[in-house]
């Protein structure tokens, strides 16, 4: 695996995909394939000693995996990282928060894109997703299957005749695969339909989780749909029955919550709509939850067409920008001379001075 | 002790208690073995039944009485798989295959067969994976007694490594 860098995050500003919608971007913010393998003649990571996990890191390091496209990979040693660099990745979604959180040897390879990424030693030895926006899925699994194929032809993974690949949790053998999307649905929220879509989705073996919420209400109506069955049904089935069936119903059920919204409320949708722009144009404290909030309903506004004067892509920045690691980057601060604490604890993500950042970043990229 | 075995007519070897729902269960050594026991070569009954007492002590109300087994790879047991919902490395699978088979077919809507991809092995990458493990230890004693030579070398070996499975 070549690397480009051990220490420092050189990460770009901003994801370079974010700005881009796929198709049914108007519903589906991105989608996403991960698959969890683990190598054979070692113990998981729960059970491995810091030996056998560093083990495994240089070994997974010093693998041929760059494809045809000779995607170059960063290879990111978590422990000789920042507390800030790792919540950094945390919030371009490069990470979990199991991960960002460990302290023991792991690291995440990053393709010069960002729409590849392996997390080493997460509850699996390797964790390796493609994510993508809009609605985009089969090319998300090309893509990762691409690679567990180079991956295959160099290591020796741990598999089972009857289980499928291993991993740590029982609960996620077989294909080991987690396909997921995920979802802009203030429509089906603003009408109260959320909870039948979670009834129908638990019928249908789907975990439906809010996204950037932190605790259980999803701040920004984001919502990620994936599959729970691993075992007993082929990667291209579940596949094919996500890209033909599910999403495209949930897609059309939005779509069909913001079209009743427009005929029957037309004058508090729009009320919402422009008063949250309103707060975002003229703000001078920002707290987290409320930006994300308005944003939400300004995204709800343009692909409404009610906004035409936004492009999506500003407001699809705007969303991983407020995230507090990724304000720091975008707005050093030039006010208070006093150095950058770390961002490690929770009180420290949205104090006044970061709230204030925060205003004056989305004021002047949403100015008229 | 002269009670024979709950399935056949040898003298039990193993005799477990289920203390809070007062089940008895008496097996001779293949018995043992078969429903998943680790029975030591020449271990004295009575320890057999201490080692199963105090590991039924804390558990609340078994319906099925816990197998003592551990994995004989990596040394995971399955109350500790219990606790964490992690097992401890491939061979577990098979070591607990027993009890296992009901969590993964309750986690999967009843499925127990896989579908799908399989891994593309071949005897020479098991090789080369051992080979490439133990050049990397090699790498790691040779940094850490500071033979810087040596190390460079054994660098090298692991790129023309890496460089010849690219091909
Ligand atoms: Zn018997
Ligand atoms: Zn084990």
């Amino acid at each position: 695996m070549p690397r480009t860098g051990t220490h420092a995050v050189k990460l770009k500003q901003t994801g370079p995909w974010i700005e881009h919608s796929g198709p049914d971007a108007d519903v589906v913010v991105s989608s996403r394939a991960r698959l969890a393998r683990n190598l054979s003649g070692l113990p998981f990571v729960n059970q491995a000693s810091d030996a056998e996990k560093r083990e495994v890191l240089q070994l997974v390091q010093t693998l041929p995996l760059a494809g045809d496209r000779s995607e170059e990979l960063l290879w990111i040693d978590l422990q000789q990282s920042t507390p800030e660099d790792r919540r950094l990745l945390f919030e371009r979604h490069l990470v979990s928060r199991q991960f960002l959180e460990s302290d023991s040897p792991r690291a995440v390879a990053i393709a010069d894109d960002e729409q590849l990424s392996v997390m080493v030693n997460e509850e699996d030895h390797l964790r390796m997703q493609v994510l993508l926006p809009g609605l985009n899925l089969e090319e998300a699994w090309r893509r990762v299957v691409d690679f567990d194929r180079r991956l295959e032809k160099n290591a020796d993974i741990a598999a089972h005749p009857r289980w499928g690949y291993l991993t740590a949790c029982p609960t996620n053998v077989g294909t080991a695969i987690r396909f997921s999307v995920m979802l802009h649905l203030p429509g089906l929220r603003l009408t109260n339909e959320l909870e039948r879509l979670r009834r129908a989705s638990n019928d249908l073996d789907l975990a439906v989780r809010g996204f950037y919420g932190e605790g259980s209400d999803s701040s920004g109506d984001f919502y990620q749909v994936s599959n729970q069955l691993t075992l007993g049904v082929s990667e291209t089935d579940l596949l094919a029955t996500f890209v033909g069936e599910i999403v495209p119903r949930i897609v059309t059920y939005e779509r069909m919550a913001r079209d009743i919204l427009i005929e029957r409320s037309s004058t508090l949708l729009e009320d919402r709509v422009y008063r949250a722009l309103g707060t975002l144009r003229s703000a001078r404290l920002l707290a987290i939850e409320e930006s994300m909030k308005h944003l939400s309903r300004v995204r709800l506004g343009i692909t409404l067409g009610l906004l035409t004067d936004i492009p999506l892509g500003t407001v699809q920045r705007l969303f991983l920008e407020v995230q507090p690691a990724h304000l720091r980057r975008v707005q050093p601060d030039s006010i208070d001379d006093t150095a950058l604490e770390p961002v490690t604890e929770d009180r420290l993500l949205d104090d006044e001075r970061t709230r204030r950042r925060r205003a004056d970043m989305v004021r002047s990229a949403l100015s008229e | 002790m002269n009670t024979k075995c709950d399935h056949c007519e040898k003298p039990a070897e193993v005799h477990e208690i289920d203390a809070i729902k007062g089940v008895h269960v008496h097996l001779c050594r293949e018995h043992a073995v078969e429903a998943g026991f680790q029975v030591p070569q020449s271990a004295p009954v009575t320890d057999l039944l201490t080692h199963f007492a105090t590991l039924q002590a804390p558990s609340q109300s078994p319906k099925r009485v816990e197998k003592p087994t551990a994995c004989g790879n990596c040394g995971a047991t399955f109350a500790r798989f219990r606790k964490t919902g992690l097992l401890g490395c491939p061979d577990c699978y098979e070591a607990f295959s027993k009890q296992l088979d009901g969590v993964i077919a309750r986690s999967q809507n009843g499925a127990s067969n896989h579908t799908g991809r399989v891994p593309d092995r071949s005897s020479a990458l098991i090789d080369l994976q051992a080979l490439r493990r133990s050049l990397i230890e090699e790498l790691d004693r040779a940094v850490a007694s500071e033979q810087y030579e040596r190390a460079a070398s054994l660098r090298d070996r692991l790129h023309t490594l890496a460089s010849e499975s690219a091909e």
